[in-house]
């Protein structure tokens, strides 16, 4: 029986799970920062450090192996204490004007700052203006904000393997990263997937056409699956007033685990478009003429059935989209063959 | 699609997407999988740098996922039959076939076995141009794995034997024993995001929903009592053969539902040629695409973030869509316009929502029975799923195919129904781009997304353009015995010297004024993918520039 003693309490866990698991598993809530599970990542920003009894220093709990026995305290006042000191650090090591922020509202470190009762640290004397990154259409990345817990690399590396923002170590070697680096992204491999972006928990990495459209608690999300190919993954759409301002992939659950390509992520904007149809189109004259709906699906009921009476059931045919649900699929079907008489339905792709 | 169901008892994709991680080796042919399923291509890599699978690639151009590959056969276009016949040849030689599951689980290995003996790697290599070493390389590979899956898209079904090439694959399958098991199986990747549902729901001219035979009495009398209306017995036009029916004179009237022909049909000259025809057309979309143009009557249809209903992906997973905004205007989803077009008709539907509609189906479908909206808030559900209670198949043909026994299908390579001669010298295949979708209806108006890839290129070999003397951006025409557009050159050692390759999504360049509506004779699909065509430069470049 695998058992330690976790804030006074005796707790259960599984061989092989981390001190954070097993925390996670009872309900007992450890922060962090650059723990992703997804790509395995993990110890570099030491936000997750916990007290073990007979341990030197403090360990963090994303990356410590639970053991037999060990005696846990997830929130003693010297954990308290290191990781304000932590937070400190990272808020005068950057730009962090919440006010400013595209982030504002879904930021784990303003989240963390509030949680632990940071208070007026001013920038770092000497800190240097780091580069901002507006070089694409998609994505911008601000590193006076970034918190260099090379989240963005795993996921980049690790999770959807285009290798396009390169680690600063060896690979996953589980240290902080040399003085100096920045996760620049390299635009010759870069595919604009978006998960980087996805995975940042700052406001270092944006959305561009986001960018002013909403505030985070401004908006809804609803879930659905994303219209371009057969993969179908799950996303969130975030609306305000009606208008779809982002997309983000919903995380753990399949077919994607929270991944999104870049037509997924980025290709919405065909909902608003300004020439999506708006009314009925009737042909006269070579030219369209704007019509309501009673008078259009008139005119195609009667045209329909006066083909069918001259020619026959067989003169019709209807194709059905792979692009519209299951329901009007099969509404569709049902219309050609109950409607029309005929068996001549088919779709356009055959793959 | 038809070529696995007659092998297997299904078309649809055997395994699951997850699997792909914990192959320990993968065979993608025919699937420029991280363009045309990106996040697909996400768990092949995964499984790859981070699981230590194997990846064989199979494609006659570089595609990206050759970098994650251990070995890649770049076989001339079209001669993929004589590749896998080569695999199993090897295979067989060399004791790897899987001989209980044979006797067990297969038929007709025998007659598959005689074809195959005379497909020696030697001989392979002079067919395909892949080098005996590497075939015999990639079948010990996969001959030798626990558990192996194969992938395939368009790029082997597009073509005149395109059936065929998807048999050969459930040959190799079922020749290892890679059925019925995590990470195994033969999986067709659906392009668009619900080809799998309309083929589930029907949308096919010799099915009705849930893949039953219209020329089954007792399937048309079910379906005659569930809808009230007299069904008809013979199986109908496929969409290929509509548009030729159309042409001369015997199809009058046709209905589109948010479909684009004229630009992703094969030899568009064609298909507009026979829509220009029609007595009445009437197009259903989200915009004037150039079919809805040519339309008697355009309907306003809502997209996808405006209605409620489900789409099912490649690995059969059934799953919602939601409402999240209005539609514009007038616009309606496609199922109130069916509805209410139905009831003009006087049908009396009497559909209040998409979910009355999926009660409906459920009834008509039986592989969708056990499937709810409910339950789909909770779970996520595979077809098939014929009960409340039963919780949906990731994995078909565990313990037995579909069909009782796996068909081994003897099958001897042909040449491409078009070949290249000394009018047309080159062959073109098209395929994909990652910043676009199909016609570009959706990916051409956004932002960002169309920016990267605004304008169609031809890839060519360096060998190409250099004795032709076109440089990088240079416009040139491509012309087949169909017809012939221009579009800019992209110099790239991505295909081999001799083919150029087009992406079909740009309508002001056309791959398909170009392709060969050639079909397959069992699946109906064009032979997108092989052409022959000739380039030529033009006498002043740029004018379009
Ligand atoms: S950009 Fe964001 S995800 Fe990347 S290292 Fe910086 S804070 Fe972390
Ligand atoms: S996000 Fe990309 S990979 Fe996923 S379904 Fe959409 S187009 Fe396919
Ligand atoms: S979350 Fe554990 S070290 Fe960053």
């Amino acid at each position: 029986m695998n058992s330690l003693t976790l804030n006074g309490k005796n707790i259960s866990f599984e061989p092989g799970q981390t001190i954070l698991e097993a925390a996670r598993t009872h309900g007992v809530d450890i922060p962090t920062l650059c723990h992703l599970q997804a790509a395995d990542h993990k110890g570099v920003c030491r936000i997750c450090v916990v007290e073990v009894q007979g341990a030197d220093r403090l360990l963090p709990a994303c990356a410590t192996p639970a053991g037999d026995g060990m005696v846990v305290d997830t929130h003693s006042s010297k954990v308290v204490q290191e990781r304000k000191m932590l937070l400190e650090l990272l808020v005068a090591n950057g730009d962090h004007n919440c006010l400013f922020c595209e982030a504002n509202g879904d930021c784990k470190l303003q989240a963390l700052v509030y949680e632990y009762g940071v208070k007026n640290v001013a920038r770092r004397a000497g800190y240097e203006q780091r580069p901002i990154d507006d070089a694409t259409p998609m994505i911008l990345r601000d590193f006076n904000k970034c918190v260099l817990c090379g989240r963005c690399v795993a996921a980049c590396n690790d999770v959807q393997v285009n290798n396009a923002i390169p680690y600063p170590f060896g690979r996953r070697e589980d240290k902080p990263p040399v003085t100096g680096w920045l996760p620049v992204a390299d635009y010759d491999r870069c595919v604009h997937c978006g998960e980087c972006v996805q995975a940042c928990p700052v406001g270092a990495l944006l959305e561009k056409k986001a960018l002013g459209k909403a505030m985070t608690w401004q908006t809804q999300k609803v879930r659905t699956t994303c219209p371009y190919c057969g993969v179908g993954c799950q996303m969130w759409l975030h609306v305000k007033d009606n208008q779809v301002v982002k997309v983000t992939g919903v995380e753990d659950v399949l077919p994607n685990r929270g991944r999104l390509c870049v037509k997924g992520r980025f290709g919405y904007d065909f909902v608003h478009a300004p020439d999506r149809l708006t009314t009925p189109l009737i042909k006269e004259n070579g030219a369209f003429r704007e019509a309501g709906w009673d008078e259009a699906l008139g005119l195609v009921a009667s045209r329909f059935s006066e083909i069918k009476a001259a020619h026959g059931p067989q003169s019709l045919a209807g194709f059905t989209s792979a692009r519209a649900t299951n329901e009007e699929n099969y509404l569709m079907q049902k219309l050609v063959r109950t409607g029309f008489g005929t068996n001549n339905i088919d779709h356009c792709a055959r793959l | 699609m038809a070529g696995l169901a007659v092998s297997l008892g299904s078309g649809a994709m055997t395994n699951s997407i997850a699997e792909m991680e914990d192959a320990e080796v993968l065979i993608v042919i025919g699937s420029n999988t991280t363009i045309a399923h990106p996040v697909l291509a996400t768990f092949v890599k995964q499984g790859v740098v981070r699981k230590g699978a194997q990846l064989i690639v199979i494609d006659p151009r570089r595609i990206p996922l050759v970098d994650q590959s251990a070995i890649w056969l770049r076989q001339r276009p079209g001669t993929d039959i004589a590749l896998i016949n080569g695999l199993m040849h090897t295979i067989i030689k060399e004791n790897l076939a899987d001989t209980a599951f044979i006797a067990e689980r297969c038929e007709n290995f025998e007659e598959m076995r005689k074809v195959v003996e005379g497909y020696s790697p030697e001989r392979v290599e002079e067919i395909t141009g892949v080098p005996a070493g590497e075939i015999v390389k990639a079948a010990r590979l996969y001959g030798q794995a626990g558990k192996a899956m194969i992938l395939y898209t368009m790029g082997i079904t597009q073509h005149t034997h395109g059936t065929d090439n998807v048999k050969s694959l459930a040959n190799l399958a079922m020749l290892t024993g890679n059925f019925g098991r995590p990470s195994t199986g033969v999986n067709p990747l659906r392009g668009q995001n619900n080809v799998q549902g309309a083929c589930d729901m029907g949308g096919l001219p010799n099915v009705l929903p849930g893949y039953q035979p219209v020329i089954d009495e007792t399937v048309r009398a079910k379906f005659e009592a569930l809808w009230k209306a007299p069904l008809d017995a013979r199986v109908g036009m496929t969409l290929t053969d509509a548009m030729t029916a159309a042409a001369d004179g015997r199809i009058k009237g046709v209905f589109i539902m948010g479909e684009n022909p004229v630009v992703s049909d094969a030899d568009s000259h064609h298909v507009m040629a026979a829509l220009k025809k029609l007595d009445f057309l009437v197009v259903q979309d989200i915009f004037l695409t150039e079919t809805a143009a040519m339309a008697d009557v355009v309907l306003p249809a809502a997209c996808f973030a405006e209605k409620d209903g489900t789409f099912s992906n490649t690995e059969r997973r059934v799953q919602r869509v939601r409402k999240a905004v209005n539609p514009p205007g007038q616009a309606l989803a496609d199922w109130q316009i069916l509805t209410a077009l139905a009831n003009v008709m006087g049908l009396d539907w009497k559909y209040e929502s998409p979910q009355a509609i999926f009660e409906e189906i459920r009834v008509a479908t039986p592989s969708y029975a056990g499937i709810t909206y409910e339950r789909l808030e909770k779970e996520t559900l595979q077809w098939p799923c014929p009960t409340a209670d039963h919780p949906g198949t990731p994995i078909l043909h565990v313990g037995r195919f579909s069909r009782g026994k796996g068909l081994f299908a003897p099958i001897e390579h042909q040449e491409p129904f078009e070949l290249t001669d000394e009018a047309y010298p080159m062959t073109l295949t098209t395929g994909r781009v990652l910043y676009q979708y199909h016609t570009r209806t959706m990916t051409g108006r956004c932002a960002g997304v169309n920016d990267m890839a605004p304008v169609a290129k031809m890839e060519m070999n360096p060998a190409d353009s250099a004795r032709m003397q076109v440089v990088d951006g240079e416009f040139v025409q491509v012309s087949s015995r169909r017809g012939h557009i221009e579009v800019r050159v992209e110099v790239t050692e991505s295909v081999r010297e001799g083919v150029v390759f087009i992406p079909f999504h740009y309508a002001e360049a056309s791959a398909n004024a170009l392709t060969v509506a050639a079909l397959d004779p069992v699946a109906k699909i064009p032979e997108y993918k092989v052409c022959a065509v000739k380039v030529e430069k033009r006498p002043q470049p740029g004018l379009h520039g």
